[in-house]
């Protein structure tokens, strides 16, 4: 008889119930070319504008004519952070869309186990999103992201986790209150965009908001990120920095969304999710 | 006498001041279909949300196969499911494909085998490859419930299972139910508008009305005791507070 394995305890991991949420993401994917291009299409078009106005600017100043990768750079890790919590927004969405939810929690499946699958699915996204727009930075504007050097590796991790963080916040409040919160996965990450320094240094903001960005770790890679193209040092304090308050963000966006997942239990909210 | 497959006791659910569930209790046996009727806002939907883990009651006890479903539903969710026309499959994912995700997420031993299995049994075959999306009322819920029975259930909730599905198709699905319960030993708890469906499936009938249970018995029993000649005349008796004949001739 093939009757399913039995769990034996409450608190197992199971890499195969994770893989079948993201093999669920696959197969959406494979079946939309539509979603696949809308994953690239904001990267590339991005990149393309400020691709030409960095050629204009190199003519013009003499910051960019040091660092010519400035900009390229800060676009391309910005876009890192945005689509992993964007992605992480939508695979969560992709099931409330489409009615599935309830399916999927009445399923073994842990909330943690969910968690770390839509974490890879966001993962996913970044690489089918960013991926192209690096790839056009080296193409047209002979600009490529890995001359950042081994850096790379920490501005990225440190970024793919804060885009989880946000982004899992932001799922719980989801759950707990509807598809009326569905545009804070669209929104959400923009109120850091002016005060994390993506473009410019923390210095050029006032002394008051400049302790706000000092909060958030976004800030200490794009720092990071300046010093090695500008002054070509590797700031490991600023690493660290980013990583510790990571650390922060990661443990309360995984609580925000289990505190809203419980609440969503006591209210009857998981069957019936919609606006 | 076996143990029963699912056991409530004095469960109770309250949205603040509302009560959807009060004081609830009753049993289900191993190898049969229960129906539990009652009218919009009777506490059914409420009462298999609790038997799946995913609704917190306010007070009370569940449990299936033997399992406190509140306190460790991780242990008997993989032999359970759980079928709705409210809950639906991804609609761009094939039939198989969707089948394919939900049998590894309930660890089913050789998925494919499994799929081919429901595919013959369902009589899926000409759209198993088709996205979900595009497939007839009938068909979609063919698959919703080769979805409910990926992992060969031991319990099995199904929530309005043939609701808007025409006279043919609703008998079709109704007969697999029967020959699934009778192979498998499998019970059914069965929520439910249709009068006609519960008396045809169902060896006992759990009456609710709001939150509360007003009545059980089988179907003959019920008949007999409110001198009808069909449950959907009990059901209004019930919803139109008439009582029980005998009851009111006593």
């Amino acid at each position: 008889m093939n009757r399913a394995a039995i769990t034996p305890g409450d608190w197992g991991f199971s890499w195969r119930r994770v893989g079948a949420i993201v093999l669920r993401h696959y197969y959406l994917l494979r079946s939309s070319w539509a979603r696949v291009l809308e994953l690239a299409y904001w990267p590339v078009i991005n990149m393309t504008l400020w691709g030409f106005m960095t050629v204009y600017l190199v003519g013009q100043s003499s910051v960019f004519a040091q660092a010519t990768g400035l900009l390229l750079a800060a676009i391309l890790l910005w876009d890192v952070l945005f689509r992993t919590q964007l992605g992480l927004g939508l695979a969560f969405l992709e099931e409330v869309w489409s009615r599935n939810l309830g399916h999927i929690l009445v399923s073994p499946i842990r909330p943690y186990e969910y968690v770390a699958a839509i974490f890879m699915v966001a993962l996913m996204r970044v690489v089918i999103g960013v991926g192209p727009a690096a790839l056009l930075a080296w193409a047209l504007y002979d600009y490529n992201v890995f001359t950042l050097g081994l850096p790379l590796i920490p501005f990225f991790i440190n970024l793919v986790i804060l885009g989880w963080a946000i982004g899992l916040a932001i799922n719980g409040l989801i759950l707990r209150f509807g598809l009326g919160a569905e545009s804070m996965a669209w929104m959400a990450l923009f109120v850091l965009a002016p005060i994390c320094g993506i473009y410019y240094p923390l210095s050029v903001l006032p002394e008051w908001l400049r302790v706000i960005s000092y909060l958030i770790p976004a800030s200490y890679v794009f720092e990071g990120m300046r010093a090695v193209l500008i002054e070509h040092t590797f700031r490991a304090d600023l690493l660290i920095a980013a990583a510790l308050i990571n650390i922060v963000y990661f443990a309360g966006g995984v609580a925000a969304f289990l505190y809203c997942f419980r609440a969503a239990r006591h209210r009857g909210l998981i069957l019936q999710i919609g606006e | 006498m076996s143990a029963p497959a699912i056991e409530v006791r004095r469960l109770v659910k309250r949205y603040g001041a509302v009560t959807a569930i009060e004081d609830l209790s009753f049993t289900v046996e191993p190898g049969t279909i229960t129906g539990l009727l009652g009218g919009n806002g009777a506490g059914k939907t409420t009462t298999l949300a609790i038997l799946l883990g995913v609704l917190l009651p306010t007070a009370g006890e569940a449990y299936v196969l033997g399992v406190d479903i509140l306190k460790h539903r991780f242990r008997v969710l993989p032999r359970m499911n759980f079928g709705s026309p409210y809950v639906e499959l991804p609609k761009r994912l094939t039939v198989r494909e969707n089948l394919r995700v939900f049998a590894q997420l309930y660890g089913v031993a050789k998925p494919r085998r499994r799929i081919e299995t429901l595919s013959e049994n369902l009589q899926m075959g000409e759209f198993l490859d088709r996205p979900t999306g595009t497939l007839s009322a009938g068909q979609k819920t063919r698959a919703a419930l080769a979805k409910a029975l990926v992992n060969e259930p031991e319990v099995l909730l199904l929530d309005e299972p043939t609701a808007s599905l025409d006279p043919d198709t609703g008998d079709w699905v109704r007969s697999y139910l029967e020959r699934y319960v009778a192979e498998r030993k499998a019970t059914i708890l069965l929520a439910s508008h249709n009068m006609s469906e519960v008396e045809r499936l169902c060896s006992m009938v759990l009456m609710m009305k709001a939150g509360r249970m007003v009545d059980r018995g089988t179907p003959a029993d019920l008949l007999r005791k409110y001198g009808r000649h069909n449950l959907e005349e009990v059901f209004l008796d019930i919803a139109r507070n008439r009582g029980a004949r005998q009851e009111a001739a006593e």
